[in-house]
């Protein structure tokens, strides 16, 4: 399927079909076309430039949804294990992730780490790469580790692609992503700005469809759909205005955020697919690019519950984010058994009660069809927020 | 079947752990009350750089083996909850829950006091959960922190890579100068190397006692006994405390093993225990598998701070790098799942195992996360019977001790039988042989 034909916002219905298709249908044509392969990156912080710098697609692998029933992941992964992790090997085990010749997994998590492990073994002839992310942010010795780190991880792939990654390769697969991700910045600005010219339920699935295809492809949409929505006449309604985190790994079903929505707020910031979106300023094409990909990730990159940075609490980013867009309120919207995630509410609810800030929290599983509860806890939130 | 009143477990090295462990405690007592000015630097269990810190005469705190007492005393769900009350959930890790509860109540353990931490040394080693917990003890006690990150082993061969190496030499450097600032004194290399010395000792005198329950009984049980020696292993490592303690522990259990003694009448199934034990319920648990007459003869569990059994050994010319090594390679968390698997399929053969038990345990998802996989690998690669059972380390909401008991009663039933239907086709064999 080509995004040629279809129009900006307009089509975003016919998206959002492409993004919740686990036979990957933008994949498969675009392998077609070009006859390259693709690496699928398990969420959050993969280095996708170095697929892109092998001649492969890097495409977002977030589970399967709520478009499959689970029947063999279950059995391997134990009941209070999060749901992206058992939905991706059950990709793998009904075979849907045929278009994929390698797969990447970061040390987010642990069950993450044993999926990697777990997905080598019973699929060996897909070639797993495992990247190490570093967790010491203030030694100086970190940044050689990562460099190195992202040149072996563009070693293993380069053997599979058959194109060895030069730094020229790198620079031009930085520059690539480096205009998608302004390109996004510019839709969630206009969402901060203006939310109510362009619903979050659009925004996610223009930011999710950059997951699924080549930048060179999505950046023009997305920037004629910021456009599009800039030339938008619609009146702002009375909505509380939110911040929402919390969703940065497993992603909820878009019917669940339309909900959020839909029960009166604006979401002006999120954690969605930051994987796609990590670095908060262009990354340098000056010097040594695999450097430069270290040093964006130790400096660069957006705070998530998966990065653990003494320099800089959490929860600060947080309150900083809320002030900013001057919100409201905060919803926390935390994947069932999502470890890193749920450790950060508790801290996350410390920061927002001393600041003054109301929170709702609020738990999701992508495979979830009914929300009505959640629904219900919105409104009640938000009536709360609105008349008391 | 054995009647488990008639079992008695614990024996003179219980004693002699009880009393150093006691002496540890009085040491962070002395701390935490102001009657000492020693240091102290709080760690985790997995791969950790104690030698460093015994060498700058410094007390190490292990916020996992505190917990872990608590549950063993039944004193871990208030804390648990009180943590919740906070907003941890109900899924977090009930080993970070307990300790933040422990904060809260002053630190006060019915074993000790712990001192509030000098500095918060999160050696992250594999588990994600270290990072969060000592973010989270840094933010609620205020205490420095510093992250030493270990690259997780990515390499098909298992080995780092130099340039891993190099990078955590180079933040044990760093560490060094933050621990002279802290205790105001300059390392003296020396000390660092004979704590490392002793290191070595350590680990050859475990490696030896792991050896034993090759032999046929098992003169200790792996899993359940292994946690007495751990204790002293973890908590002591580095000092001679800890050497003269393995010196009796390695007489004793030879001596055992000489006398064909084991830990029940009769060793009637060998078996491999992976993943942590059920703290709150473990003579329980024990008991479970003892009336069947089922004894660990390994554990990976004793592994989870460091492997020996291998072959590694600290390095008193090579400090640093042995302590790298050590943290890299040598201990469980740092591995992969998959080296995991290799790893227990070793002690199934070279200890002669019968089977296979995993105990799954909600809190630790490094420990559990897939290991309905691993049961499949042993079931259908490896033809070993396994076991699957879930239940928690900390939290005792998790124990339902009926259908644990129901599940590995059929289990070594279902083996029991075996044997049996095995025996019998011999002698058939054997009698149409004739």
């Amino acid at each position: 399927m080509t995004l040629a034909s279809a129009l900006p916002l307009a089509a975003v219905e016919r998206y959002r079909e492409i993004v919740e298709d686990r036979t990957f249908p933008t994949v498969r044509e675009w392998r077609e076309r070009t006859g390259r392969k693709v690496t699928g990156c398990f969420p959050v912080y993969a280095p996708i430039e170095l697929a892109y710098a092998a001649g492969m697609l890097p495409v977002g692998l977030f589970g399967a949804g709520n478009q499959i029933e689970m029947a063999h992941a279950d059995s391997r992964f134990q009941s209070f294990i999060c749901s992206v992790v058992k939905s991706t090997l059950e990709l793998a085990f009904i075979d849907r992730l045929g278009p994929f010749d390698a797969l990447m997994f970061e040390s987010i998590c642990d069950p993450a780490r044993n999926l990697a492990s777990v997905m080598a073994r019973n699929f060996p002839d897909r070639h797993v790469t495992y990247v190490h992310l570093p967790q010491n942010m203030t030694s100086p010795a970190t940044v050689d580790y990562l460099t190195g780190e992202y040149r072996r991880v563009a070693g293993e792939l380069g053997a599979v692609s058959g194109k060895a990654v030069g730094e020229e390769d790198l620079r031009s697969a930085i520059g690539a992503y480096n205009g998608l991700r302004a390109r996004l910045r510019e839709l969630y600005l206009l969402r901060a700005l203006s939310p109510e010219k362009i619903s979050t339920a659009e925004l996610y699935t223009l930011a999710r469809l950059a997951t699924l295809t080549d930048p060179a492809d999505s950046e023009p949409l997305i920037l004629e759909s910021v456009a599009t929505a800039r030339a938008r006449e619609s009146r702002p309604k009375d909505r509380v205005r939110v911040v929402l985190v919390g969703s940065f790994c497993e992603q909820p079903p878009l019917e669940l955020i339309a909900a959020i929505e839909e029960s009166g707020c604006y979401i002006l910031d999120d954690d969605f697919l930051l994987g796609w979106r990590l670095f908060k300023r262009d990354i340098a094409l000056e010097g040594d690019p695999f450097r430069a990909l270290a040093l964006a990730y130790i400096d660069g990159s957006v705070h998530l519950s998966t990065k653990h940075d003494l320099r800089q609490p959490r929860a600060a980013s947080l309150i900083a984010s809320a002030r900013a867009h001057r919100a409201d309120a905060v919803i926390f919207l935390g994947a069932k058994f999502c470890e890193p995630g749920l450790f950060d509410y508790a801290l996350y609810r410390k920061a927002l009660e001393h600041e003054g800030i109301p929170h709702l929290f609020l738990e999701f599983e992508e495979k979830m069809w009914m929300y009505d509860k959640i629904r219900t806890e919105v409104e009640t939130f938000v009536e709360s927020m609105l008349f008391t | 079947m054995t009647e488990t009143k008639e079992i008695r477990y614990q024996g003179h090295l219980h004693e002699l752990q009880k009393q150093l462990m006691g002496d540890y405690y009085a040491q962070l007592t002395a701390i935490a009350t102001g009657k000492s000015d020693t240091k102290n630097a709080h760690l985790l269990i997995a791969g950790n750089p104690v030698e460093l810190i015994r060498a700058f005469d410094m007390l190490p705190v292990f916020p996992e083996v505190n917990v872990l007492q608590l549950a063993v005393r039944k004193q871990s769900l208030p804390l648990i909850q009180k943590a919740e009350e906070l907003g941890y959930a109900v899924d977090n890790c009930a080993y970070v829950k307990a300790d933040v509860g422990l904060y809260l109540s002053g630190y006060q353990a019915p074993y000790g006091t712990i001192p509030k931490a000098d500095l918060l040394l999160c050696n992250y080693v594999g588990c994600n959960v270290y990072l969060n917990w000592f973010e989270h003890l840094a933010e609620l006690t205020g205490a420095p922190a510093v992250n030493i990150d270990i690259p997780f082993v990515r390499s098909a061969d298992g080995e780092p890579s130099p340039g891993d190496v190099d990078f955590v030499v180079k933040q044990l450097e760093e560490l060094i100068v933050q621990l002279e600032n802290i205790t105001g004194k300059s390392l003296d290399y020396k000390k660092l190397q004979r704590t490392v010395e002793y290191s070595a000792l350590v680990g050859e005198m475990w490696a030896e006692i792991k050896d034993l329950t090759k032999r046929r009984p098992a003169p200790y049980d792996a899993y359940f006994d292994s946690v007495t020696m751990m204790a002293v292993l973890y908590c002591l490592r580095g000092t001679e405390e800890a050497v003269s303690f393995f010196e009796v522990a390695r007489r004793e259990l030879a001596e055992k093993a000489a006398r064909g003694e084991g830990p029940l009448p009769e060793e009637r199934f060998r078996v491999v225990i992976e993943g942590p034990p059920p703290w709150p319920f473990l003579r329980v648990f024990r008991d479970m598998f003892s009336r069947w007459g089922a004894v660990a003869v390994a554990s990976t569990y004793s592994t989870v701070g460091g492997i020996w059994e291998f072959g590694f050994r600290h390095d008193p010319q090579r400090p640093l790098e042995s302590i790298a090594l050590h943290m890299l390679q040598y201990n469980l968390c740092n591995r992969t799942f998959l080296q995991r698997y290799d790893q227990m399929a070793r002690y199934v053969d070279e200890w002669s195992a019968d089977a296979v038990v995993i105990h799954s345990v909600k809190s630790c998802r490094l420990f559990s996360a897939g290991q309905g996989d691993m049961r499949e690998y042993f079931v259908r690669e490896r033809e070993v019977p396994t076991l699957l059972i879930e239940s928690d380390l900390e939290d005792p909401r998790y124990f339902s001790q009926a259908q644990l008991r129901n599940r590995i009663d059929a289990f070594f039933e279902a083996l029991s039988q075996r044997r049996l239907t095995a025996a019998s086709d011999a002698a058939v064999a054997a009698e149409a042989a004739r």
